[in-house]
């Protein structure tokens, strides 16, 4: 276990610093990191020239990379274009969308796995081949599409919630929202536990607590649900990373002040140092959360074995 | 307890002696054990770059990388068929598949030639009719610029179709030339290869292009379809990769081997037509992926630019007048729900024709 630990830590590494390098070369080689500072104007060549060589940009690119990675590891992300320190903005960004992906979370547990089951059980029953077609027309329609949908009928038609989420985002506020963000998820977990289960109610230890005269939902939870659960719990935990990056659109719709609308503000007005510093944050959350995945499935199912 | 029990028949994976019942394979289904379901992937990181649709093309396709069973004894009335046409007759008769077959081939048609069933001029608005609804001729009604919704909705399907079908085009290619190669010869570069894929996982997909497409300011289709390419290639490469590495052990591949066959007429001839099943799966359902994603770009702004004609682009000029003309925005929202659908219907019923598995 722990040789796979450390194995696993280094094959990161590489990942990190190419993920990272990828997204530094689109900003800076594509991008005009000068180019915002000087708002719509073009920038005066003399003034550009200083601004350059004042923020280093007139070295290698590998050079400029080298520099960033090394303040970031000591906790300097740079300023964002109002002058804030990228820290801050990360401080009041990441507790929101962090509430957000909790909530989008707890929808694919609850609602996913429910269903999951109660399709698993009944197979080829209408309620089954119900809940497959709705999934699979949850997945065909984009998030964005069904965002707008919820906001237009809860929202502007039945007055059920406000359209738009105050800047605090509590967590009630985030409920809607949360359910979009989950939704294709959503969908996604229900498939996979309906088929986990299906495949499971054919297993001999269910065959034998069945025998053994356990009550029903004993065996359920017990025995199937506890053995069915393994790859639908990996596959929510590799779900974090991707709900936060996905949380662009969501936050966007529905207004919320997460970690989506500050990179897609840094990304408006071609602010280099808050997208790099919000898009290297995700992508480590990404990669720990896959690494705690592994090592979880580990711990989930003692046939798995890492040496 | 005391009885002596009968000894089992030994169980062969995937083929159970009650398995008659459960013939047909959903979506998200592996015949695996659980505990399957994530080792065999060697990289640092899971395939959730893409979204749900993805992981769902990507289930799908595993199941096609089975070990062929032993071949059944030979045709009762007819002589042997190939996969392909097997798959072929099954299709036929999959209403399903018909169904979604229709909808994309009118798509294509009306993406050619959109003037067949909208006579207009999609770039033609009336402001004094901003916001109307429905009236003798417009039938969808107007948008908040007082443009026909339903001109621009058939206009859109152009937009839609030509980076989908590009965008696969490209990322099949790619992905299956670079994921069949490694597969195939192993080693270093193999191992480069699967950490490069792994370094594309890791970056979210809307991320990054947003980023990417930020910088670019041409209103063609073309910046949109390389940045498919470019974020979606890994995720074929891997399938490709595996379905090459399970082909490469079967029996004629040793045997054309041991006749001496050159590695490329191995690749070409043997390995390629056995391998290509879950690639052309996973590149259908990716391609109702791509054209969401098209969408959800182009409504975040950076994807098309107006004046292309995009339902994505229609959709987020709609947002704010939706209060008064949600009609503007449930027509792009539907068609694109439905191409995306389509596509998806679609290859999940080639899947299903395809697997020999329900033979």
């Amino acid at each position: 276990m722990g040789r796979y630990v450390v194995r696993r830590l280094l094959q990161m590494i590489p990942v990190f610093i190419g993920a990272t390098l990828l997204i530094f070369l689109m900003v800076n080689v594509m991008g005009d990191p000068v180019a915002g500072l000087c708002g719509d104007r073009e920038c005066d060549p003399a003034t550009a020239a200083r601004l350059r060589h004042d923020f280093g940009l007139d070295q290698p690119v590998w050079q400029q990379y080298l520099t960033y990675m090394g303040n970031v590891f000591t906790g300097d992300f740079g300023t964002a274009f109002n002058g804030q320190p990228v820290t801050e903005l990360m401080a009041s960004a990441f507790p929101v969308t962090i509430r957000l992906t909790v909530v989008a979370i707890l929808f694919e547990i609850v609602i996913g796995i429910v269903l999951g089951v109660v399709t698993g059980l009944r197979r080829g029953r209408p309620v089954d081949t119900g809940v497959l077609l709705v999934t699979l027309v949850v997945i065909s329609v984009p998030t964005f599409v069904t965002g707008l949908l919820l906001q237009l009928l809860l929202g502007v038609e039945w007055e059920w919630i406000k359209p738009s989420v105050s800047t605090g985002a509590r967590l009630d506020e985030l409920i809607v929202p949360g359910l979009v963000l989950a939704s294709v998820s959503l969908a996604y977990v229900t498939r996979l536990t309906r088929t986990s289960i299906a495949e499971n109610t054919r297993a001999d230890y269910v065959r034998t607590a069945v025998a053994k005269g356990l009550p029903r939902r004993r065996v359920i939870t017990r025995h199937l649900l506890r053995n069915s659960l393994i790859p639908v719990v990996t596959f929510i935990g590799t779900d974090i990373g991707a709900l936060m990056g996905g949380a662009i659109v969501t936050e966007r719709i529905f207004n919320i002040h997460g970690v989506g609308y500050q990179l897609y503000q840094g990304i408006l007005r071609q602010n280099t140092q808050t997208v790099v510093g919000f898009v290297t944050v995700l992508v480590l959350v990404f990669l720990v959360a896959n690494l705690l995945v592994d090592l979880l499935y580990a711990v989930l199912d003692p046939r798995i074995r890492y040496v | 307890m005391s009885e002596p029990q009968p000894p089992e028949r030994p169980e062969v994976p995937g083929e159970r002696p009650d398995a008659q019942g459960e013939r047909r394979h959903l979506p998200g289904e592996r015949p695996s054990v659980s505990g399957e379901s994530r080792a065999p992937e060697d990289g640092a990181v899971a395939a959730t770059g893409m979204g749900g649709a993805m992981d769902l093309g990507a289930a799908e396709a595993e199941t096609l990388e089975q070990e062929p069973r032993e071949p059944e004894p030979a045709g009762r009335d007819e002589r042997a068929r190939s996969l392909w046409s097997d798959a072929w007759r099954d299709l036929r008769r999959n209403p399903v598949f018909i169904l979604s077959a229709l909808v994309i081939l009118f798509l294509v048609v009306i993406s050619l030639w959109p003037s067949l069933i909208a006579s207009g001029n999609p770039l033609r608005c009336d402001l004094a009719k901003a916001q109307d609804g429905a009236e003798p001729g417009h039938p969808f009604g107007y948008n908040g610029q007082g443009c026909d919704v339903y001109t621009r909705t058939v206009y859109g399907a152009r937009a839609s179709v030509t980076v989908g079908v590009c965008a696969t085009l490209g990322v099949a290619l790619l992905g299956s030339v670079l994921g069949g190669l490694a597969g195939f010869f192993g080693g270093k570069w193999d191992a480069v290869l699967s950490r490069a894929t792994d370094i594309f996982f890791a970056i979210p997909v809307v991320l990054g292009g947003l980023v990417l497409l930020s910088v670019i300011t041409s209103s063609t289709v073309w910046p949109v379809v390389g940045f498919i390419v470019l974020l979606g290639w890994p995720q074929i490469s891997r399938i490709a990769r595996g379905s090459v590495i399970t082909a490469k052990q079967h029996d004629y591949v040793q045997a054309a081997r041991a006749l001496g066959a050159s590695p490329s007429r191995i690749l070409l001839r043997h390995i390629a037509p056995n391998a290509v099943a879950p690639v052309i799966v996973v590149a259908t359902i990716a391609l109702g992926t791509y054209i969401a994603l098209e969408a959800t770009l182009s409504y975040l702004g950076v994807g098309l630019k107006p004046p292309s004609v995009s339902w994505g682009i229609d959709i987020s000029s709609a947002s704010p007048y939706v209060r008064n003309a949600p009609h503007a925005l449930l027509w792009p929202s539907g068609a694109l729900a439905v191409t995306v659908l389509a596509f998806i219907m679609l290859g999940d019923a080639v899947r299903d024709a395809l697997d020999p598995k329900l033979r």
